[in-house]
């Protein structure tokens, strides 16, 4: 257990650096960020200053080294443009995102599983079908469009709820959350139903799929013949079995929604990460764009690791142990 | 005991439910959603529209712009010149900053040393700073500034620069005034928090010399998705937009319970020609070889072109009307505009002769370059005009690209026809003169975004005298001038002005300003 730790923490050190290394160079491939941060007004002395004074007049391979030593400091760098240190702005807007990736999530699993063992259950019947059939509009309508919809509807024809922005926040343990405000919950329930939209179609199908092969099984059969309640075969034997492909799944699209939340904090002027990101790019902040992108993959990793431990207390089988292969 | 951490997490919900509808917005309030973000409050730190348009409100400058871009008393009640080199300013007496100390001369000064002293700015101010030699501070309510050249433009170039409190600032940092600290101005709201990239609060200064604000509570929230902006307003969520969509003017105007207002802004949206004597990386000849000779060095090509723009089309139906055709830099609010110089008449025959007269009949194969997201529409300004220069025989295919790998590659001449803006902040002609017509000189620090490298020494001579002549009417005419000859030569081709529009609801209006500012103190409550 403890070998299989250190390797994939090595493992994870590699991929970040080679991670920063990919996307100073990228960044640096698309342009000069002083072309777009300086005041068309000032002269040529003056944008002269201003790329020293943010050490880009250094070559690429200096400054990547920097960077790096930095790094080992535990410094990823100020933002060009909010002259903050990089990490201390993306932690200020993570909880934003963190708590519309959960909340989504949440209703993504809340809905889509109980749907998907339904349909599972009686494949054949109208019900059954329309979950089907309302999964694949889950799947194939942009992001984008869905997000203006609910807007147009809730907000702007119903009046019901809030177009967007975020709600009051309150501290917990020092971090500022909405979910425990009603006005928090009024912001948050049409950029999180939007954002869940996918993952709500993903899980139907996935459960749907998984539900229907494990009532073929023998062990489902043995469970039905020994007499045991429908409730109990359903409830324990089928859905422990086919919670570990949904486990997976879970895992990685929890990564891609806060990963993806960007078009759903664009449409809803969010003030999470993901926006952070687009602003970043479009000023060619490279702090933050390095910073944002290293946090982003220590959050994958860290959540493949734990979807691997999770798997091993569902299923028995699997051992964590070093791949010898 | 989880029962009681249950109850604990229920109570304090129905406290914050119960502060959630307590906090509904009342006449006092006014809530704005603005089109980009604002990544500080140091006002000297980073000079980008969003961030001066906070700044606007809560620090005062010696000089201010009133909505026409004309330059009005601000903290300075006076200005003259004392000789050629040497400028008089007179403060306002008895003006307090929000911590209630006494705004004097030591703090003008110095705010002024600050701007090239912060350490880390992407965007300086220094380009109206620099120019001073020295400062005198002649008693606590009168500066003497010096500069080592006749300089005319110290009033313009003083109306960019916000006043700090020396007291507190002298020993902060960007992020105190970020997070609140440092930021006490003189302006006519106070600082009241800065969530990034979601909002500004602000509250009414009651002790501000000036007009009193009609709005004691003031929300800028920030909503860059044009159409997410749009339903804010319609939804209610805010009182009033800057930017909407043009595609959603004509819904909104419908609409009685919304109002729409527009202004012709400083930025006239223009063309660069490629001026070098090479061929022209994207022009072709019929046969899809480069041409040896760059045909745009010929007037008469230049001029064919600007003949074949419809530019009241362009401004009718690409801009739903939230334009004015234009022929030259500013527009005639502005110092410095030519009114007899027009722009030129749509006329495709004539221009299709002028092409031949220039050894063109055929015309030529034409790659056309512009940004995306950074101008009112202006991937489709690009689209029209390319469709209205085939029409004459230049065949021009369309490439358009964000403002930051674009401005990378237009600085460097790597194109051969592109669309840039510019906002004349200054309020004068010599701004945009000085930058995109001037010869490029980096010691001079002239023609710093002549993109296409026109050069003309009459224009520059006329230029470098008018920055250093200080009777107005003398300046004007210098001005007017190069202009003028700028013109004649199609040094750049400008299309038009944009309009600046501003979207409330129903009893809440607005004063357009020129200079695109959205200022919650020219907000008014109407019946």
């Amino acid at each position: 257990m403890l070998v299989y730790l250190i390797r994939r923490s090595l493992q994870s050190v590699v991929v970040l650096a080679v991670m920063s290394l990919l996307v100073f160079v990228g960044v640096y491939a698309v342009g000069n960020p002083i072309d777009i941060l300086i005041n068309p007004q000032a002269d040529q002395a003056d944008r002269q200053r201003a790329i020293e004074s943010l050490g880009l007049d250094k070559p690429l391979w200096m400054q990547y080294l920097v960077f790096l030593r930095d790094a080992l400091h535990g410094d990823l760098g100020h933002s060009f443009v909010h002259s903050t240190s990089a990490l201390g702005l993306i932690f200020e807007r993570m909880p934003a995102t963190l708590e519309l990736a959960v909340v989504a999530m949440l209703f993504a699993i809340v809905m889509g599983i109980p749907l998907g063992l339904w349909a599972g259950l009686k494949p054949e019947s109208l019900s059954g079908r329309s979950i089907m059939a309302g999964s694949i509009l889950g799947f194939s309508l942009p992001t984008f469009w869905v997000g203006l919809m609910l807007i147009m509807v809730f907000s702007v024809m119903l009046g019901w709820l809030p177009s967007n922005g975020r709600g009051e926040t309150v501290s917990l343990l020092g971090v500022p959350v909405s979910f425990l405000t009603l006005d928090g919950w009024r912001h948050l329930i049409l950029p999180s139903t939007n954002l869940a939209l996918f993952n709500v179609a993903l899980m139907i199908r996935l459960t749907r799929a998984g539900t229907r092969e494990a009532l073929m099984q023998d062990y489902v059969k043995f469970a039905r013949a020994k007499g045991l309640s429908n409730a109990r075969v359903i409830g324990v034997h089928v859905l422990r079995n086919i919670l570990i492909p949904i486990v997976t799944v879970i895992g990685l699209q929890f990564g891609a929604l806060i990963a993806f939340a960007i078009v759903t904090e664009s449409v809803f002027a969010w003030p999470g990460m993901g926006k952070l990101l687009v602003d970043s790019i479009n000023f060619l902040d490279r702090p933050v764009i390095v910073a944002y992108l290293l946090v982003i993959v220590t959050l994958f990793i860290v959540i493949n690791l734990i979807v691997d431990l999770v798997y091993s207390a569902l299923d028995p089988r699997v051992r964590l142990q070093e791949n010898k292969g | 005991m989880l029962l009681q951490n249950l109850r604990r997490v229920l109570s304090a919900f129905v406290v914050c439910a119960s502060l959630a509808i307590a906090a509904t917005p009342s006449a006092q309030d006014l809530r704005i959603g603005v089109a980009a973000d604002v990544t500080s409050i140091d006002p000297h730190f980073f000079n980008l529209f969003p961030n001066n348009n906070v700044a606007e409100h809560i620090f005062d400058k010696l000089v201010r712009m009133d909505p026409d871009s004309k330059m009005i008393p601000g903290l300075a009640t006076s200005w003259k010149t004392i000789d050629p080199m040497t400028w008089e300013f007179k403060l306002r007496k008895g003006v307090k900053f929000h911590d209630g100390s006494e705004l004097t001369a030591d703090d003008v000064v110095f705010s002024i040393n600050r701007v090239p002293n912060i350490p880390n700015s992407p965007g300086p101010f220094t380009a109206y700073t620099k120019a001073i030699t020295k400062i005198d501070v002649i008693d606590p309510y009168t500066l003497h500034i010096h500069y080592a050249t006749p300089y005319p433009l110290s009033p313009n170039d003083l109306s960019t620069i916000y006043i700090v409190s020396k007291k507190v600032a002298a020993s902060a940092t960007t992020e105190d005034f970020n997070s609140g600290k440092a930021a006490i101005g003189s302006g006519p709201y106070k600082f009241v928090r800065y969530v990034n990239g979601d909002r500004v609060e602000l509250a009414r200064n009651d002790e501000y010399w000036g007009d009193k604000p009609a709005y004691a509570k003031v929300t800028f929230r920030i909503i860059k998705n044009e159409a997410a902006r749009t339903a804010a307003l319609l939804s209610g969520d805010v009182d009033a937009i800057e930017q909407p969509p043009t595609a959603d003017l004509a819904r909104l105007k419908a609409d009685p319970k919304f109002t729409v207002t527009s202004k012709i802004s400083h930025r006239v949206i223009y063309f660069n020609f490629d001026f070098l004597d090479r061929s022209s990386p994207y022009i072709t000849g019929k046969d899809g070889k480069p041409l040896a000779k760059n045909p745009l060095l010929d007037l008469r090509v230049r001029r064919a072109m600007s003949k074949a723009i419809n530019r009241k089309a362009i401004a009718d139906r690409v801009m739903e009307g939230q334009a004015v055709p234009s022929g030259q830099l500013v527009s005639d609010h502005l110092f410095g505009f030519v009114p007899t110089l027009k722009a030129d008449a749509y006329d495709p025959d004539g221009a299709k002769k002028l092409l031949a007269e220039a050894g063109y009949p055929d015309g030529f194969n034409l790659t056309i370059h512009g940004p995306s997201g950074r101008y009112v529409n202006d991937e489709k300004i690009v689209q029209a005009v390319a469709q209205m220069l085939s029409r004459i025989g230049i065949i021009c295919k369309v490439e358009t690209a964000p403002m930051g790998p674009y401005s990378a590659r237009a600085s460097k001449q790597e194109f051969s026809f592109h669309m840039v803006g510019w906002g004349a902040s200054t309020g004068e002609a010599s701004s945009p003169l000085r930058s995109l017509l001037a010869t490029f000189d980096a010691k001079k620090g002239l023609g710093a975004v002549n993109w296409g490298r026109y050069s003309n020494p009459k224009v520059d001579y006329l230029i470098e005298q008018a920055l250093q002549q200080v009777d107005d009417d003398n300046r004007k005419v210098m001005l007017q001038r190069a202009t003028q000859l700028a013109m004649d030569d199609l040094g750049l081709m400008p299309v038009h002005f944009q309009f600046t529009i501003w979207a409330t609801k129903k009893g809440v209006q607005y004063t357009p300003r020129t200079d695109e500012y959205t200022l919650a103190y020219q907000f008014h409550a109407i019946k």
